[in-house]
């Protein structure tokens, strides 16, 4: 394992289904969290679509993937922010949106929804402290 | 002569609706299906151009690609339509032409 810890944020904007984008960004995130990187996810602008709940996609032929982002805590993905001005322009609220769990597996303590609502001050911040960014 | 008009393109991104929305004109239908659904949900900051639209052209949107983003029918702006795939084809044939605003 290495040694160096890096901070990655994955910074998501696109909806789902409509481009490849949120689907490849959810792929990368895996095999980046297989890497013992601390992982970071941002959903800003229609990123923020990809965590919807009850989608459901039998009707247009493609895989419905968001079923994923619900097992992210179990890839030690700790860390998920969503940009609350994105989802005031859409309509949306933190209830349209998955609730993602988060235990650990040394101590036991559980986290019942690490999804967390920030300001544009909070996501400026997290891309200014994050080591690398990835864009999606 | 009537065109249907479609828009795939989310309103947040694109200024694909805006466009249609522009040039279209009235009793002309408008179909927005794919990333274009979000521009038919109630209390975004695009509904108030689709329901200005709604005062003189019909506005359709394909229930699959609503369904597949999570949204029911009910998160819809009142006055819009609802079509399957049958529906967007029985569209296509009414009309005239098709302008495809992508």
């Amino acid at each position: 394992m290495s040694e160096i810890v890096k901070k990655f944020l994955y910074l998501n904007r696109k909806a789902p289904y409509g481009t490849i984008y949120a689907w490849e960004s959810l792929e990368v995130v895996l095999i980046g969290a297989a890497f013992d990187q601390e992982v970071r996810l941002m959903f800003l602008d229609d990123g923020v679509y990809q965590l919807t709940t009850g989608q459901d996609t039998t009707g247009v032929g493609m895989k419905n993937f968001s079923p994923t982002y619900r097992t992210l805590g179990d890839y030690e993905v700790k860390n998920i922010y969503v940009d609350k001005d994105s989802l005031a322009s859409r309509g949306l609220t933190p209830d349209d949106l998955v609730q993602i769990a988060w235990e650990d597996w040394e101590t036991e303590e559980e986290v019942e929804n690490i999804v967390e609502v920030v300001d544009a001050a909070r996501v400026s911040e997290l891309m200014e402290e994050s080591d690398v960014i990835f864009s999606f | 002569m009537s065109i249907l008009h479609t828009v795939n393109k989310s309103p947040f991104e694109r200024n694909a609706l805006e466009s249609c929305l522009k040039f279209a004109n009235s009793g002309d239908p408008v179909l927005v299906f794919e990333d274009g659904v979000y521009a038919v949900l109630k209390g975004t900051s695009a509904a108030g151009q689709v329901k200005a639209a709604l005062d003189n052209k019909p506005v359709y949107v394909l229930a699959p690609d609503l369904k597949a983003r999570g949204f029911s029918e009910d998160r819809l702006i009142e006055g819009v339509k609802v079509v399957d795939y049958a529906g967007f084809v029985d569209l296509a044939a009414e009309n005239d032409k098709v302008q495809a605003w992508l």
